[in-house]
């Protein structure tokens, strides 16, 4: 699958939003994020902007931008209208969360919406991907928890960023990290796995209903340059290359961030933030790979009809 | 709205017959020319006259080789719209732009409320949907809504594009919904079968395989070469002919 730019801005910028929002409002909720003083908010108004950023990034992805509030309207069928309502509703106990943290200075029971609703949001993300069955590396029970697991992980570091850059670490904060990175690490490495171990049994033959007269070969295509359909769902990574990828999204994404969390664990709350920085463009740097991956590593089976050897 | 019809009143589709279509390209060329004009037209091409030309359009003919030596042949291979009974292009839609209508099956894009999202091609499997780059909005095979009902054409005119144009009857139209139609007929006398049925989007259209072909046991035996001694007169003459000019 042709990986779109605004469609992994998107993902991965609203991705690490919403992942923040369910850091801020839980640990603000449970008190381990002090009401008092500007960090919550800090956090609140970035991930504000992030998820706006990402938002509008995915409307780059659309021919008819204009049109894109009728896409809340098919939430009964339609995972991508559902994470449309998501997003939207989603807003609403967040900006409610952040007026009473302003004018109250505490941390008001709709934080925990805000953080349903934010996970809900991630989670449609990964439901479009995964409950198309065209495209056997996103048809895959680990999609949508990855989606969310990654979430989790990247807000979890800037997070942990925001609270470092403010005053001294919080313990629980990093701990919560690691086990976040830990989880989508293992998810991730168990989603390889499964697209590698999947069977690759749609056939040219299996396509045309033509397999009982024999091998199936193209021998003229329909159309000289590359329509629509080959450019959108042509794009295939070397399987040499996608191997190197998946090292440098781990290294990134998953290793660096997780050693830097744990040698602040043990260096003690005193520490400057530069580490925690490092950790978090590392994983950004990361996370946009593994997006990319994602899509660059998905074969449609569409492209049986021009040639491709199986799906 | 993206909801599915449970049933719907007929089943409108085509048969393609694999063994007599000749790749011609005319079903692709007059549907290419009549929905440029009619429903959800026009059909944008960009860069046409350029060095990377491309468009939409909503049938695509491939030309495939099956089999080896002497039991390969060349099969043509005409792909549009299926108009599945389950089709995951349209639940996916967010905007409700995509449908499936109740009373005769057909799937269509509405151009006025399609945002462009793409998220339907991708969840088809049988590359059916274009998008036009002009107006970011999917184009699709319509059945040629807007001739098969249309009063003003004449009678015989009310059939898709496609199927009219066929030069070699290799298209066929109707309610495949109906065992008693003709169509429906078709397809259980020649063996029609769908594309991906084990993906279990419910194609409706049908393809007809191509005829078995002709060997030992079933072709009439073809009469032995040069065998066998020269018996009638003009048979000598022919035989001194040759002999004389082989001199």
């Amino acid at each position: 699958m042709h990986p779109a730019y605004s469609v992994i801005l998107f993902t991965t910028l609203s991705g690490a939003g919403y992942g923040l929002l369910v850091w801020t409002c839980v640990l603000g909720a449970l008190g381990v994020l002090p009401a008092e003083g500007a960090t919550g908010l800090v956090a609140l108004a970035l991930a504000f902007v992030l998820i706006a950023a990402g938002l509008l990034a995915s409307t780059a992805h659309l021919g008819r931008p204009e049109r894109a509030w009728r896409a809340f309207s098919q939430w009964r069928t339609s995972w991508l209208s559902r994470e449309g309502v998501a997003a939207i509703f989603t807003f609403l106990p967040l900006w409610l969360t952040g007026m009473f943290w302003i004018g109250e200075g505490r941390v008001h029971g709709l934080a925990w919406l805000a953080a349903a609703g934010a996970l809900a949001t991630v989670w449609c993300t990964g439901m479009i991907y995964q409950s198309l069955a065209t495209i056997r590396a996103w048809a895959q029970p680990h999609v949508a928890p990855v989606y969310v697991a990654l979430a989790l992980a990247t807000g979890g570091l800037l997070y942990n960023l925001i609270v470092a850059l403010a005053g001294p670490r919080s313990m629980p904060g990093l701990l919560l990290a690691v086990a976040a990175i830990a989880v989508a690490w293992v998810l991730k490495a168990a989603y390889w796995s499964a697209i590698d171990g999947a069977p690759r049994d749609r056939t040219v033959e299996a396509a045309t209903g033509l397999g009982h007269l024999g091998k199936v070969r193209p021998l003229e295509p329909p159309h000289t340059q590359a329509n629509y359909v080959m450019r959108e769902m042509g794009y295939a990574v070397a399987r040499k290359h996608a191997e190197k990828l998946r090292g440098m999204v781990t290294a990134l994404l998953f290793a660096i961030p997780a050693l830097v969390l744990i040698g602040l664990i043990v260096a003690g709350p005193q520490a400057s933030p530069l580490p925690l920085l490092v950790a978090t463009v590392s994983a950004a740097i990361g996370v946009a790979v593994e997006r990319w991956l994602f899509f660059a590593e998905a074969e449609h089976v569409v492209m049986l009809y021009y040639g491709r050897d199986a799906a | 709205m993206t909801s599915l019809p449970i049933t719907t009143a007929k089943k409108l589709g085509l048969v393609i017959d694999l063994d007599t279509c000749v790749g011609c390209q005319a079903c692709a060329t007059s549907c290419k020319e009549w929905n440029t004009a009619g429903y959800s037209a026009p059909l944008s091409d960009e860069n046409p006259y350029g060095a990377d030309p491309h468009g939409a359009w909503l049938n695509r003919v491939h030309s495939y080789e099956v089999g080896e030596g002497a039991t390969g042949r060349t099969v043509h291979f005409p792909r549009s719209c299926l108009h599945c009974e389950t089709p995951a292009c349209v639940t996916v839609c967010p905007t409700g732009a995509s449908y499936k209508r109740a009373e005769d099956g057909i799937v269509l894009v509405d151009p006025e409320t399609c945002i462009g999202c793409k998220l339907c091609s991708w969840a088809c499997p049988y590359g059916a949907r274009e998008y036009d780059y002009t107006h970011g909005v999917m184009k699709k095979c319509t059945l040629c809504v807007d001739r098969i009902y249309n009063e003003t054409l004449a009678i015989e005119d009310r059939q898709p594009a496609c199927v009219r144009a066929c030069p070699t009857g290799a298209r066929h139209f109707g309610d495949l919904g109906d065992a008693e139609s003709a169509v429906a007929k078709l397809v259980a006398e020649r063996g029609g079968f769908a594309l991906l049925p084990e993906m279990g989007y419910k194609p409706v259209n049908r393809y007809l395989p191509p005829r078995p072909r002709r060997d030992a046991t079933t072709a009439p035996a073809v009469e032995a070469g040069p065998a066998g001694e020269p018996s009638t007169t003009a048979e000598r003459f022919f035989a001194w002919a040759d002999k004389m000019l082989s001199r």
